[in-house]
């Protein structure tokens, strides 16, 4: 198939309006003279946990980035169309990516807890934001968010220990809790797991599932199982492309479009 | 394993030219580590080869001969006419003491010349000695004291055997001269001592009464300045750099020439701080204030470079994970990377200051080669730094003062070492793991 | 994460729901020949669809398992499992529908004798469906052999009945239709046995791990 080609999704790309949190409308990413996501529209659901799949390169974390404008860092990056938070572009001149970057969690790929104290982790982002008008209130919002996180009953004993001394797996879920701590709306997940263990891989999994009822995540995943097991929404990106979007059982079991069917039964390339 | 005929019976031949390969491969391993330690080797003996000949030439200054003095602090030269007034007693001739005292224990030289060869054999000075010693306490005059004053610098080396006693005319030290140290010797009147006046001293002209506390001084004040101005400058420039610039071609000719300033020859920095500091902004000659700008501006490329090196190695995804709950730029800079960077620019700066400690030619231009007597007392004082104090007194034709070069090499020595090492301590402590 | 008790417990329970109905199934279209109850019949066929559809949507569940989940381990056997029970029921349903017609039209005609052999074996089919499905909820291997041990005594009296039903054609020509039919309904309960049989052999299987299919009895 051609690289430059542009395809149509297929599947079900759009909700109806009272379920949609986010929705893109060809949205169209350029690293300078490489165009790395080509004419996506998507609508992401409430409460609900969205899966990118596709193979290396196909622009799925490209897209991910887009959305809390952490591609604003890159200074070759352009990006084109509309990508609609409940219904504010986000691209809009008078939006602040810090204040969106409030609403908008991120738990990267590798655990990236800060080199400070388990607590001071959780502690920044209210901190910085102003959240918490004194310390018993600034306690009560970590706490909060470490037990969200599923970590408070593991660490409330050490949480002046450096949030690196944890396990990977524990690391992970101290950056859920401090993506958490400044109570976002969304959480954009970039292959959370792909450095963990499969037991702590479980718990994160696990964890998702119990955060869909206050947050809407969006996950980046290499693994499609993973997206299986988490998601109730998949969308399929290939070449920048996306080639296919809807319930995830429907991707899993009847896929509409070829290539997913390819990539979803190991027979792709 | 599968039996499959051809891979079976190939696998054979395949080990064998596998294990002949191996053992060329493990030679090249141990000629590689070989060379390595042998590198060290001869590393480590040069330096143990300069460390020891330093030290052999050097250790006898920490140490000075001293010569035991019957004094009668008399009245009459003092103080004749008991004013009592310190003026009276600063300017009294202790010398006269001194050479009173001289006489009496040698009571058999009697000509002139003699007389003079006896004088000399005590530092000049002993009579500044006895004046301190009055003024701290009018109450010793008309006493008799017992009191060590130092030795001139040729019988110290005498002492310590670096001169030997010639012939009439032939060596340094006069027959006579000996004799009179035998006697003394024989007498226990006279013995080494710890070298006070070394570590406490200004520069003089007598190496007996010399000593590096004024060099120190200079030294620390031009340090002070040099932390103070790069320090701040640098880390800042770093940062603008590294996290803040455009990528575009002016940030790139910056970047080449602070590259450039690194390779840049002392000398021209001096040249640069005669030019500027002195001649245009008119600031003072030889002053701590001017070798610490001078030596701000030869430090700063040093640590621009190794702080955006500890910039680098902070991993993207510290940044990343500030940006991500939501911190600005400049707090994500100021709260997560410069913390983590800082002990990295700090090792750099150590590194760069104990450069600058060890730097002479470019204070050579601006004066602070002058000798001077007097301890400086601020940064706009005229003062001498370590490093120029040693290339002044190897410079100095005194036997005494080549003992005390590698005396003050050694100090100097001692000073980077402990800098470098607080360097990596620091570097030890902070490093972090993420 | 893996697949959720709730979700295998909602499995479990919809087979338990379709056994149920599949009991009933049996039960009652014997009943309809028995008692010549041709409303009964009726309504037999009528309601084989909630089997269909449990058939369909256990299925369906399995492989949204399958798919989403990666199910390991005893969970996996327990969804293959339940996905193949689900067939045998399905057509142990599709059975009872069977007898059902053939009592409608049996129902028609005069009586050709009393009903002794047939009502036995129904019952014996009803314990084997029923214990079966016992022995999967419980995970009981020794109720599954019994199971498996009892399919023997359902084709004996298959046999019986055939030779009984020949001996009578042989007698009277007039009897054939409805002795071929009676003959049938033998061998429907016949199948239904069997496919029992098959659910206690997959029980097994789901709780050791071991397929004990076409093996001998004494192998089992």
């Amino acid at each position: 198939m051609n690289r430059n080609e542009i395809i149509k999704a297929v599947g079900k790309p759009f909700l109806s309006e009272e379920k949609v949190k986010i929705s893109c409308r060809e949205v169209n990413v350029y690293y300078g003279q490489n165009h790395a996501i080509k004419n996506v529209s998507v609508d992401i659901a409430e409460k609900e946990v969205t899966a990118f799949i596709g193979p290396s390169g196909c622009g799925k974390s490209t897209f991910l980035r887009c959305i809390n404008r952490m591609n604003d860092t890159i200074k070759t990056c352009r990006i084109e169309g509309e990508i609609r938070l409940d219904g504010e572009n986000i691209y809009d001149r008078n939006v602040d990516p810090v204040l969106l970057r409030a609403r908008i969690g991120m738990v990267f790929q590798k655990p990236n807890p800060f080199p400070k104290s388990i607590y001071q982790n959780v502690a920044y982002g209210p901190r910085i934001h102003g959240l918490a008008r004194n310390k018993s209130e600034l306690d009560e919002i970590v706490i909060t968010s470490l037990e969200k996180a599923g970590l408070f009953n593991e660490v409330k004993d050490q949480l002046g220990h450096p949030g690196t001394s944890l396990s990977g797996g524990q690391q992970q879920r101290l950056c859920i809790a401090r993506a958490i701590s400044v109570q976002p709306e969304l959480i954009l997940m970039d292959e959370p797991c792909s450095a963990l263990d499969p037991i702590a891989t479980a718990k994160i999994e696990e964890l998702m599932d119990e955060l869909r009822q206050n947050y809407t995540i969006i996950i980046v995943t290499h693994s499609m199982q993973q997206a299986a097991r988490v998601s109730q929404r998949t969308a399929f990106f290939h070449l920048g492309n996306l080639i296919e979007v809807g319930d995830t059982n429907e991707i899993f079991v009847n896929p509409e479009h070829k290539l997913t069917q390819d990539y979803i039964t190991g027979r792709y390339g | 394993m599968n039996n499959i005929g051809g891979i079976q019976e190939n696998s054979g031949a395949r080990l064998q030219l596998i294990k002949a390969g191996l053992k060329r491969r493990y030679a090249k391993e141990k000629i590689f580590r070989t060379l390595g330690i042998t590198a060290i080797v001869i590393a480590l003996m040069m330096l143990t080869v300069l460390f020891v000949t330093i030290t052999k030439n050097g250790y006898s200054a920490f140490q000075q001969t001293f010569i035991r003095l019957k004094i009668t602090f008399d009245a009459s030269v003092i103080d004749p006419e008991h004013t009592g007034d310190t003026g009276v007693l600063s300017q009294a001739d202790y010398g006269r003491l001194v050479k009173k005292t001289l006489r009496e224990m040698f009571p058999e030289v009697k000509k002139r010349r003699e007389k003079r060869d006896l004088y000399s054999i005590v530092s000049s000075g002993a009579a500044f000695q006895l004046r301190k010693m009055v003024m701290d306490d009018p109450g010793l005059i008309g006493t008799t004291q017992t009191v060590w004053v130092p030795a001139d610098d040729d019988i110290d080396m005498l002492i310590k055997g670096y001169i030997k006693t010639g012939k009439e005319g032939t060596g340094r030290i006069k027959a006579d001269k000996a004799a009179w140290v035998n006697t003394l010797i024989e007498n226990r009147a006279i013995e080494k001592r710890f070298n006070f006046a070394f570590f406490t001293g200004g520069d003089s002209r007598e190496p007996e009464l010399a000593g590096i506390w004024g060099a120190v001084v200079g030294s620390l004040y031009t340090m002070f300045v040099t932390l103070i101005l790069s320090f701040p400058l640098g880390v800042a420039t770093a940062v603008y750099l590294e996290e803040f610039a455009p990528k575009n071609i002016w940030t790139d000719i910056i970047e080449v020439n602070i590259n450039n300033l690194a390779a840049v020859p002392s000398i021209v920095f001096g040249l640069l701080g005669l030019a500027v500091f002195l001649n245009f902004f008119g600031l003072p000659r030889s002053a701590p204030i001017v070798g610490g700008l001078v030596l701000t501006l030869m430090t700063l490329p040093t640590i621009i470079i190794a702080s955006r090196v500890s910039l680098q190695s902070v991993p993207p995804s510290i940044r990343e994970g500030a940006l991500g709950v939501g911190a600005s730029k400049m707090q994500s800079v100021m709260h997560h990377v410069l913390p983590l960077a800082l002990p990295g620019m700090l090792t750099g700066t150590i590194i760069g200051m104990a450069r600058a400690l060890g730097e002479t030619a470019p204070l050579l231009m601006i004066g602070m080669v002058a000798f001077i007597v007097d301890i400086p007392a601020g940064i706009f004082d005229k003062a001498t730094v370590l490093p120029v104090q040693i290339y002044l007194w190897a410079d100095s034709p005194e036997r005494a003062f080549a003992e005390r070069t590698s005396a003050a090499i050694i100090v100097l020595l001692a000073f980077l070492l402990i800098m470098n090492a607080l360097a990596v301590v620091l570097r030890k402590k902070f490093e972090k793991r993420w | 994460m893996t697949v959720r008790i709730e979700e295998l417990e909602h499995l479990k329970e919809s087979l338990l729901k379709m056994a149920a109905l599949v009991e009933a199934a049996i039960k009652n279209s014997v009943e309809s020949l028995v008692e010549r109850d041709s409303e009964l019949a009726r309504r037999v066929i009528k309601e084989d669809h909630k089997i269909n559809a449990y058939d369909v949507h256990i299925d369906e569940e399995g492989v949204r398992l399958l798919a989403l989940k990666q199910p390991m381990g005893k969970d996996l056997r327990f969804i293959t499992t339940a996905m193949k029970i689900t067939t045998d029921l399905e057509r142990i349903g599709d059975n009872a529908v069977n007898i059902a017609e053939r009592a409608l039209e049996l129902n028609r005609e005069p009586l050709l004798k009393p009903y002794i052999d047939i009502p036995r074996m129904s019952r014996i089919a009803q314990g084997m469906v029923r214990d079966t499905i016992d022995a999967f909820v419980n995970e009981d291997v020794m109720l599954a052999k019994d199971v498996i041990m009892r399919d023997d005594s359902v084709d004996d009296l298959n046999e019986m009945v055939w030779k009984e039903l020949m001996f009578i054609m042989t007698q009277d020509p007039t009897t054939v239709s409805r002795a071929v039919k009676i003959t049938y309904i033998s061998k429907y309960l016949e199948r239904i046995a069997d496919h029992a049989t098959n659910i206690a052999e997959t029980v097994v299987y789901m709780v050791e791990g071991k397929i004990i299919r076409h093996m001998l009895p004494d192998q089992i």
